[in-house]
């Protein structure tokens, strides 16, 4: 195990980014970020969740030292990143969101190369081949896959052995086979201690992987929590979502249940969306008797992070 | 915490540790030759880029050797083709090839990518330099030996001269290949290192002297950086003198270039 330490490996406070001048808005400044706050502990696994725009790839780069922050204060293993020496750079493993792969270079001639700005790095052909690289070494980069590409983008970011980890949308583009691999991978970083931060829009990702979720919208954190905690819903019994499936062609008699979203998603495939109580499920379970039909399937689903982000939005994610 | 990796069909092996301290970067100077070999071999094996280094000068050598084309600038064909060659081999790799990489490069993020690893982007600058030396080390080399073969005798004394306009030289194309991959778009830095390539080397003073240029525009073309390297070289290597005026005006060009280029690259 790696060195407890109690200090964050990253903080940021009070975040601001401005970007231009944008010549189609008359030479003004565009401010990107305006406040974004974030903690990432050692040993965790700390999500930035926002929709496409909302800031997640600038907050990322201001805390790789890609870009210089306007205003706030961002802290980097409790240094300046945008300062940073290469022995600061060397604890730090960054997978950027297009990869920064050249594509006319193999795969493994650039991990090996990458591998030769550290004193210490991984064995390149451990780590290629836990990462399934040894699969496509013979051919060029761009001839691999979006999959196939990100895995060596986070090889490239995992040689060095960083104890800080920056995946941007690490699981853009992956196949199943990749996203096991890459969730088994970042699984393990946490369990060896490392911080790792990923961004992503997928409400899937955040709920499988993320310690600690910082909701990020208009740039700027809106939200912040355990999943567990951003799903709690004191007011009601927190359940959102009722499914089921019967004959297809059903429609709720106007009037029952108005408070509820109703949609058949498919043919015979229902879904409810709304606070959902065992009143409704008693008023459902008449109609369906008055019907005459009964469910093959029925299942309940707690209010699930995309009604948290719907909350506090006001916006689907994607 | 990680489950058997039975879906992607590859052994779910822990990730290869055994060390508990967190990552080192190699020293300096380890970092800017590797990437600098790095970059070197990538040019080299480049098609494209091997014609323009190394088959167009020599092709050009070879002309300038079987045609009376510069019979007014000296007794010997080849004593004054050579030096030209080899500044036209110094702009094809400093500006037009590690122009073009760099931009390319850029477009796919690989620049920013290293300079997240302990390279950073000093390194990536002083590493390109390195690759810019070493690829021009080879074609020294080899033009240089073909030169010799034809029945080149370059003035023993203008050897160091020669080689200090060079280093000067370089520095200069490879900044204002950097100022024009740092702002321009890849293919718009395709198009304009090619073109200003093939300028220079018609009518920059670069093969041809700039005295052998009309007069009205001689004064304009002996202050470009190709016709300082041309007509420097020509000084050392067939007069064995070296050239002042040239190397300043090589200096400012690097220093005006190399200036411009920390203002206004961008990095992505």
């Amino acid at each position: 195990m790696r060195v407890p330490t109690t200090a964050p490996a990253l903080e940021i406070d009070g975040l601001i980014k401005d970007f231009g001048p944008v010549g189609s808005l008359d030479g003004r400044m565009v401010r990107v970020l305006d406040g974004v706050h974030l903690r990432a502990s050692h040993g965790a696994v700390t999500v930035l969740l926002g929709a496409n725009g909302a800031g997640k790839t600038t907050t990322l780069e201001c805390a790789q030292g890609l870009q210089r922050a306007d205003g706030g204060v961002v802290r980097l293993l409790g240094q300046d990143p945008y300062r940073a020496s290469p022995d600061l750079r060397a604890r730090v493993g960054v997978m950027l969101q297009d990869g920064g792969l050249p594509p006319s270079v193999r795969p493994l001639a650039l991990l090996r190369h990458v591998a030769s700005m550290y004193s210490d790095p991984l064995p390149v052909d451990d780590l290629a081949g836990r990462l399934g690289l040894d699969e496509f070494g013979a051919v060029s980069i761009r001839r691999l896959s979006g999959g196939q590409k990100q895995r060596l983008a986070l090889a490239c970011a995992l040689v060095g052995r960083p104890e800080v980890v920056f995946l941007d949308e690490p699981s853009a583009g992956l196949d199943p086979q990749s996203r096991t691999i890459v969730f088994d991978l970042i699984r393990e970083l946490r369990a060896d201690g490392l911080a790792v931060v990923l961004t992503t829009h997928l409400l899937d990702d955040a709920q499988k992987l993320a310690d600690y979720v910082y909701i990020v919208e208009g740039g700027r954190t809106v939200a912040e929590g355990t999943v567990a905690e951003l799903t709690a819903d004191s007011e009601t019994d927190g359940i959102r979502e009722l499914r089921f499936e019967t004959v297809p062609g059903l429609t709720l008699p106007p009037g029952l249940l108005p408070h509820l979203h109703q949609l058949e998603s498919e043919p015979g495939q229902y879904v409810l969306r709304g606070t959902l109580t065992a009143e409704d499920v008693a008023y459902l379970a008449t109609w369906w008797a008055s019907c005459g039909v009964m469910p093959t399937a029925i299942s309940l689903a707690p209010r699930s992070l995309e009604d948290v982000f719907l909350d506090i939005s006001g916006r689907s994610i994607r | 915490m990680s489950s058997p990796d039975t879906a992607s069909g590859l052994p779910a092996a822990p990730l290869p540790r055994g060390r508990t301290t967190s990552g080192t970067a190699a020293p300096l100077s380890a970092r800017v030759l590797r990437h600098g070999g790095y970059e070197a071999l990538a040019m080299l094996r480049n098609g494209e880029q091997l014609v323009l280094a190394i088959v167009l000068p020599l092709l050009a050598l070879v002309a300038l050797v079987v045609t009376p084309l510069l019979d007014a600038y000296g007794p010997s064909r080849i004593d004054v083709a050579a030096p030209g060659v080899l500044a036209l081999c110094t702009m094809s790799t400093a500006f037009t090839g590690q122009g073009i990489a760099t931009g390319f490069d850029r477009r796919y993020g690989v620049l920013r990518f290293l300079s997240t690893t302990p390279l950073g982007r000093s390194g990536l600058i002083l590493g390109k330099a390195v690759a810019v030396a070493a690829v021009l080390a080879v074609q020294l080399v080899v033009i240089g030996g073909a030169a010799l073969l034809l029945g080149w005798s370059p003035r023993p004394e203008g050897i160091l001269p020669a080689a200090l306009l060079l280093l000067v030289g370089s520095a200069a194309f490879t900044s204002l290949g950097l100022l024009v991959a740092g702002t321009l778009r890849p293919e718009a830095t395709l198009a304009v290192t090619n073109l200003v390539w093939i300028l220079l080397a018609a009518a920059g003073g670069v093969i041809i002297p700039a005295t052998g240029l009309p007069a009205a525009v001689e004064p304009f073309v002996s202050i470009l950086p190709s016709s300082a390297l041309g007509d420097g070289l020509r000084n050392a290597l067939v007069d064995g003198a070296l050239d002042p005026l040239a190397c300043l005006v090589l200096l400012a060009w690097a220093t005006l270039a190399g200036l411009a280029a920390i203002r206004w690259f961008k990095w992505s």
